[in-house]
């Protein structure tokens, strides 16, 4: 079977496009383009994608309108029978606030966006997402984010550690986020959230290539072929 | 009738002159709407009465550009069916009075003139200029505007890729924001504002017409005064999500045949675009005013015409298109209303309520527009610098430099930027040219903005031709061929002959730069009556002529970069020694001074020199090209180890005006030790952790405190 993904498109996203060619380069396949106003996904997905942007200008909280929309109803509940979930920038907004994962993402504690390529620490190279990397391996994606600041409650943060569903940790500051948390799994592993860019990091010429091992990650986990 | 006072026209910004015109061009007297609409037309946003005579001096065609000065924006060939479409655009006086908004709305509004042609936008550029930064506001303004930027650039995701910035005290009271976009079109799919077709339906798109910005146009006419700030009503706020919407849409609707003509409602609104549609189609319009889309109710017809509200634009659709077009902009959920027809009526008639409320000739309001030929007077040459001691510690004047505003590492600014959204972003700030990959191909556009005003406060020619030429080598820098320029005029009043003399002087010296350098200007905007009396002394800005450099590179993987690749390579200098210290930075930072006249740029030199490093670079014999502008040849060889993380060490020690000279026309270029470069000078071999024998963390220090102390301190 060849690999079949999805790519959600809300009004306001701008790396839908990005994730779109990212996920083709790197896993190959059908890429569906779902518009957020559909009630239902393709059939068959092997990967879902919530991209970056800034989904319904979130004039709201971030994420907190898209969360909402039709096709976020479609996209928990493949989540929930295992579908692999990945969320970057205003995607991991988006899942937060859809209860996917938990936490949020506040306003980065320096107040300003922030675009940058930062080192991040693997915790847990077990995970599909993460499993073509080592852990405490430092690789470089970059940040492009005005709410990247994750909190969450003392206890969910050490049953996350504890949990090894701390995907990536940044390397130095970048956003206050508690405990340096730059994505996290939910607790099926199946659901990534990230603020990270990967999908901006897939070759050479964009500065590295340190992004494509998560997709190929991914994709070696489902025994699909490219 | 309504009854037209002087005190009213003079509100709108028409001397007695110009209103014996409108007379005339009527036949009779206007009403208020019909005021209003001759005002906005005439003002020098619109109209360009006190420059287009000098702007039709330069030049604007080559084999590659298939559009010039006149429509939205210039557009050029880039082979492959591809074109890219550019221009810059000001929004000084609004960001001046509310810096967020201000900025936001400019970034906002030169976006819709090039997706208006049909293409997508793939990079934001600016040129800001700001006054002294211990000046009361200036933290305040600088903090807006690049927020604004940040704010409307990154939600629409359209990476910032690049800019400049400077700080002058000549910009304490009126501070520059030129906003550059560059979008890649179809060469088949690019859309024209001249509305035909009797009959066509005219639709209008996008966002709701509100109460703001009436009179922005007007605004943007006249001096700044003490009472600027009560203008801040006039002052658009932007919608970076309805605009990211409106793109989508547009780019959805360009990709059928519905579209005869397109126009976005940029300055003066619904006025400007409808007029300019239908004047260049030399047709006629009538709109009902009753269907424009209103954010609130009660608005007159006045206040819709001259309403400048954003993300709205304006098109002639094939007849019959209206449900199809209708259906992508409701997907989209913006407001889509058929608001008239075209007619051949040669007049612009305006219905509401079942009542005509203007019906103006179009010929005349285009025709007797004020054309002025304002008198002008040469600036004075300034007395050359003569000799200047040596320095007496190098290093330590390379310190100084390397920390001052105009030099100091702008993180602190282009990390407030999505840089990469789009994925394609090759090169960013902090190198010489912006690099951006044409998407799904090997190419890539080379973008650049640049002027050094106190070049063309000391000398106009020659610092408009310094500015065209340093967008020029920039390009060159990372291997692509300059192509065309776009530009934003910055200046100040020009009822002042010395200020009409400045004007002059930058127009003649960047028309022979354009021309001795085959790099057409195929779009551009005209910003005049900077200064304001706001702030006491010093009132007008510097001549500001910013330049919007666009260059083709066929093959990305060659593009060149400023760092340093390896130890033991060899660096090497392209041009002459440096021996010109009048108006450079060493003068100004170090020793307080700002003397002398402006370099000279021998234009064939500047080709040369340019074709050369190019050919280096195609070549894959140089690994590393800077070239050299402010602060001279050591501040080049300092940008390049700190980019690179690793110094260099010089044959023999550089002389002042060897080190700090702002001689043009110059490269660095680093090549693997033992390669010869014909027609270089070697300098010197990288290695250590030194420049000028002061350690890199020192000059990094000095380089990266200025903006971090200033904004965090």
């Amino acid at each position: 079977m060849p690999f079949t993904s999805a790519v959600i498109t809300f009004p306001g996203s701008n790396c839908d496009r990005d994730m779109a060619v990212a996920v083709e380069e790197v896993c190959g396949g059908t890429v569906h383009r779902v518009w957020h106003g559909d009630a239902s996904l393709p059939e068959g997905l092997d990967f879902i994608a919530v991209p970056g942007g800034f989904s319904y200008g979130d004039y709201l909280r971030s994420g907190a309108m898209a969360a909402r929309s039709p096709i976020m109803q479609a996209v928990v509940e493949a989540a929930g029978r295992g579908v692999p979930v990945l969320g970057v920038c205003n995607g991991f907004q988006i899942l937060t606030e859809a209860g996917l994962l938990p936490g949020a993402l506040m306003r980065n504690a320096g107040i300003r966006f922030v675009c940058r390529e930062v080192p991040l620490k693997v915790e847990n190279s077990q995970s599909l997402f993460t499993q073509r990397y080592f852990k405490d391996q430092v690789i470089t994606i970059p940040v492009a984010h005005h709410d990247g600041n994750y909190f969450a409650d003392a206890e969910t943060l050490d049953r996350l550690e504890g949990e090894g569903r701390v995907a990536f940790r940044y390397a130095e500051p970048v956003n206050g986020s508690q405990r340096d948390i730059a994505g996290v799994l939910n607790e099926a592993g199946n659901v990534l959230g990230m603020m990270p860019h990967p999908e901006r990091m897939i070759e050479a010429a964009q500065g590295g290539s340190d992004g494509r091992k998560l997709f190929e990650g991914v994709l070696a986990g489902l025994n699909v072929s490219a | 009738m309504s009854q037209i006072t002087a005190e009213i026209v003079a509100a709108h910004g028409l001397s007695e002159e110009e209103y014996a015109r409108v007379l005339g061009a009527l036949g009779r007297e206007p009403n208020l709407v019909e005021l209003g609409i001759f005002s906005v037309m005439w003002s020098e946003h619109c109209s360009y009465k006190s420059s287009r005579i000098h702007l039709k001096k330069l030049p604007t065609t080559a084999p590659w550009v298939i559009c010039g000065p006149g429509e939205n924006a210039g557009v050029i060939d880039i082979g492959d069916g591809q074109a890219a479409i550019f221009k810059m655009e000001s929004h000084n006086h609004p960001s001046y009075i509310e810096p967020y908004q201000g900025a936001a709305t400019g970034v906002g509004g030169i976006l819709r003139d090039v997706f208006t042609m049909g293409a997508r936008p793939v990079a934001n550029m600016n040129a800001l200029r700001f006054g002294r930064p211990d000046h009361p506001k200036m933290k305040h303004l600088v903090q807006g505007v690049v927020a604004g930027i940040g704010g409307y650039g990154n939600c629409v995701g359209v990476p910032t890729v690049g800019g400049e910035t400077n700080f002058h005290k000549a910009y304490d009271g009126n501070i520059l924001v030129n906003a550059m976009t560059v979008g890649v079109a179809d060469t088949d799919k690019i859309f024209y504002s001249a509305a035909t077709g009797l009959g066509n339906p005219i639709v209008y798109v996008g966002s709701k017409t509100g109460r703001d910005g009436i009179h922005g146009a007007t605004m943007a006419s006249a001096d700044f005064d003490e009472k600027s700030e009560e203008k801040r009503p006039t002052v658009q706020v932007g919608d970076p999500f309805t605009e990211k919407l409106l793109i989508e849409a547009c780019l959805e609707l360009m990709a059928t045949d519905a579209i005869v003509a397109i126009q976005d409602m940029g300055a003066a609104g619904l006025t400007s675009s409808s007029v300019e549609m239908a004047s260049k189609g030399g047709a006629g319009i009538r709109l009902n005013m009753n269907m424009v889309p209103c954010r609130e109710e009660g608005m007159t017809p006045y206040e819709m015409m001259l309403s400048e509200s954003q993300e709205r634009m304006l098109m002639v659709l094939k007849p019959g298109k209206e449900p199809m077009a209708e259906a992508i902009f409701r997907k989209w959920e913006l407001d889509f209303a058929v608001i008239g027809e075209v007619t051949d009526t040669g007049h612009m008639v305006l219905e509401w309520n079942g009542e005509v409320v203007c019906d103006i000739p179009l010929d005349p309001l285009a025709d007797d527009a004020p054309l002025y030929d304002r008198p002008h007077v040469p600036t004075p040459k300034p007395a050359p610098l003569g000799a200047l001691p040596e320095s007496a510690d190098i290093g330590a004047d390379l310190v100084k430099l390397i920390g001052s505003p105009d030099l100091a590492n702008r993180r602190w600014i282009f990390e407030q930027y999505d840089s990469q959204v789009g994925a394609d972003t090759l090169q960013k700030s902090g190198g010489d040219a912006a690099v951006v990959r044409v998407h799904g191909t090997d190419k890539a556009l080379a973008i650049s903005t640049d002027c050094t005003p106190r070049y063309c406060f000391a000398d106009p020619y020659e610092g408009g031709k310094q500015a065209v030429a340093e967008t020029f080598r920039n390009i060159c820098a990372v291997g692509a061929t300059p192509l065309a320029i776009t530009n934003c005029l910055n200046f100040a009043n020009p009822q002042r002959p010395e200020i009409m003399g400045q004007i002059v002087g930058c127009l003649e010296g960047m028309g022979d730069a354009c021309r001795a350098l085959d790099y057409p200007i195929v779009s551009g905007n005209v910003s005049l009556y900077n200064e304001s009396k706001a702030t006491g002394g010093g009132s007008a800005i510097l001549p500001t002529p910013a330049i919007g450099g666009v260059g083709l590179m066929l093959d990305h993987e060659k593009m060149a970069t400023i760092a340093y690749k390896a130890e033991g390579e060899t660096v090497w200098l392209l041009g002459p020694q440096g021996t010109h210290l009048g108006q450079s930075l060493y003068l100004r930072e170090v020793l307080g001074r700002e003397e002398g006249e402006a370099p000279a740029v021998d234009l064939a030199l500047e080709r040369r020199n340019g074709e050369q490093v190019r050919e280096w670079i195609a070549d894959g014999k140089v690994t590393a090209v800077h070239d050299i502008s402010d602060g001279g040849l050591l501040v080049a060889l300092t940008e390049m180890a700190l980019a690179g993380k690793i110094g260099v060490t010089l044959d023999a020690p550089l002389t002042t005006a060897q080190a700090f000279g702002e001689d043009q026309s110059r490269y660095v270029v680093t090549t693997p030790a033992g390669v010869e470069l014909e027609g270089a000078v070697k300098l010197g071999t990288t290695g250590g952790q030194a420049v000028a024998g002061v350690s890199l963390a020192v000059l990094r220090e000095a380089n990266e405190a200025f903006f971090r102390d200033w904004m965090e301190g």
